[in-house]
């Protein structure tokens, strides 16, 4: 055969491959859509839930994971950001550097039911938190860690060196450095780790299961040591433990077109704050 | 005046280095040639201890930048590279305006007076012979500058913090032709105020702009004089035949 002609065939595989992908992300999106929109109008995001569950909205449960979100990520964003700058940039080339990768990498790999489970021991019961919005969100945060931790890592890896010579030869400290040079550089990279974050935390159920999340509990919150509902949790709740389960489907689906909207509109917007810093 | 004395250098076991003495005169370019490897670029790095952030490296012998020890302990390494600056091989400007490129040693340095700091960007940019070019996009972002632009803007970045010494690694070998005439002739024009070190593979380069000149062969000093001495007049069998292109 050609080469050229393997060449185009290759090029035909990958081409479907990916759009294939594209594909079963429409496939997803349109069929919650299409399942959960007839549910969707003011009343069904802006009122307490009724009779069980199968009537009324699901304010709570928006409020609830907006708030985990938020907490997580006002938790882990920092930390995740401090720890992938100390490693990228302070630790030297050795064991420590290729520990604390591996351990963070370890992180992510444990199943989120295990966090749920360590956060129950740890905030709920030992800190004595209780079921609360904190517990629930140190838990999200811990969970998210190691992917905020790596993608600060990979920002400020792909920073060229060359910037940071120009700026240390200007008589420049490495504290001045990364702060002028080398984070305005990785920040809109950073942020993606932000968002890849957000994604996770904001669908996660398990870790949730025993540290925050309530069954029902029509009305918000108002500290972060009360329970609260939450979207992922509620569509659960929805889909296998209602009192009419054929009832609650398209609650469940409303839900569920909710929580994805969620998702896309925090991507949206980190989006646009990383092209804000790109453009500067 | 710098003055480099016994010195030996070694990345972990490699003796990159060996036994370097030789004296630089102020205000006036000092040529480093010599082939690929020869130990240049790691002389030329040792002057603003820029292989301080290489891991694993050992000196010994001292270098003096105007009668100071530079690795003595005292010394405050932020402080010598704001005397000695540094132009690299690569022009890197940093993603900012081409304005706060050259305001960053400045504002490094903790100046805080927008007017001086304007006045100083300005004139570190006429120095480099760049003004003209960008005096009407001082916000536009450097990296769209052209090659030749980005290395005179690196240029003009370095004047800005006022050194005392240049310090050049090849910094025309990324450039076209006409880029490299003009920063040769910014270098001619620097040189009655500052002290330039420059590394150069180009033998004419090296004819053109410095005054003395220095061949490096294998880590060793193999001889030192005057440029014209080097290139016409060579006592060494190795000089001549590198600058003479019969190897390199
Ligand atoms: N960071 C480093 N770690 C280990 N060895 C190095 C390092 N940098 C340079 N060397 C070695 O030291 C020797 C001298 O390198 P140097 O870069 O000073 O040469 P040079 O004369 O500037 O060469 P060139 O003309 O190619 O730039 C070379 O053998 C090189 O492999
Ligand atoms: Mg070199």
């Amino acid at each position: 055969m050609k080469a050229i002609t393997k060449q185009k065939i290759v090029f035909s595989i990958l081409k479907v491959m990916s759009f294939m992908v594209i594909a079963i992300l429409f496939l997803i999106i349109g069929f919650i859509f299409i399942k959960g929109i007839g549910v969707i109008n003011w009343g069904f995001i802006s009122k307490m839930p009724e009779e069980g569950m199968l009537k009324g909205g699901i304010l709570p449960a928006i409020v609830g994971t907006l708030c985990l979100i938020g907490g997580s990520m006002l938790f882990a964003f920092p930390i995740g950001v401090c720890s992938g700058i100390y490693i990228n940039e302070f630790l030297k080339d050795g064991p420590l550097k290729r520990f604390m990768r591996l351990m963070t990498d370890n992180l992510a790999g444990i199943p989120s039911i295990v966090f749920g489970l360590f956060g129950m021991a740890l905030f709920v019961n030992k800190l004595k938190f209780g079921d609360s919005i904190l517990a629930g969100s140190l838990t999200l945060g811990i969970l998210a860690l190691p992917v905020i931790i790596r993608t600060t890592e990979e920002a400020l890896r792909s920073v060229d060196d060359l910037h940071r010579q120009a700026s240390y030869a200007l008589g420049a400290s490495k504290l001045y450095t990364i702060k002028k040079v080398v984070l305005p550089i990785a920040l809109p990279n950073i942020i993606t780790g932000l968002i890849l974050a957000i994604g996770r935390v904001s669908g996660e159920t398990a870790p949730i299961l025993f540290t925050v999340a309530a069954y029902f509990l029509p009305k918000l919150p108002h500290s972060l040591f009360e329970q609260a509902m939450a979207l992922p949790y509620h569509l659960y709740v929805l889909a296998t433990s209602g009192t009419d389960i054929e009832k609650a489907k398209p609650m469940a689906f409303g839900t569920a077109l909710i929580l994805i909207t969620i998702v896309l509109i925090c991507n949206l917007l980190a989006n646009l704050i990383r092209a804000k810093f790109k453009k500067k | 005046m710098i003055q480099i004395k016994n010195v030996n250098f070694y990345y972990k076991d490699f003796h990159a280095l060996t036994d370097i003495t030789m004296q630089i005169p102020d205000k006036a370019v000092t040529a480093f040639i010599g082939p690929s490897g020869c130990g240049k670029s790691t002389l030329l790095r040792l002057i603003n201890r820029m292989n301080d952030l290489i891991d694993g490296t050992r000196l010994t012998g001292n270098i003096l930048v105007e009668g100071q020890d530079i690795y003595d302990k005292k010394v405050e390494v932020e402080e010598l590279r704001k005397k000695v600056g540094m132009v690299f091989q690569k022009p890197n400007p940093f993603p900012k305006s081409i304005f706060e490129n050259v305001a960053y040693g400045l504002r490094v340095q903790g100046m805080k007076n927008e007017t001086e700091i304007k006045d100083r960007v300005e004139d570190a940019i006429k120095k480099a012979a760049l003004w003209s070019e960008v005096e009407r996009i001082l916000n536009n972002n450097a990296t769209n500058l052209s090659g030749g632009q980005q290395q005179r803007l690196c240029i003009a970045r370095c004047l800005a913090v006022e050194p005392h010494v240049i310090l050049m690694d090849e910094p025309a070998s990324a450039l076209d032709p006409i880029s490299t005439a003009k920063i040769e002739e910014l270098v001619l024009d620097l040189k009655s105020k500052y002290t330039i070190v420059i590394v150069t593979h180009n033998m004419q380069q090296a004819l053109r702009i410095s005054d003395h000149t220095a061949f490096f062969y294998l880590g060793e000093l193999v001889e030192y004089n005057t440029t014209h001495d080097i290139f016409h007049n060579p006592a060494q069998e190795k000089t001549k035949n590198y600058v003479t292109g019969q190897f390199g």
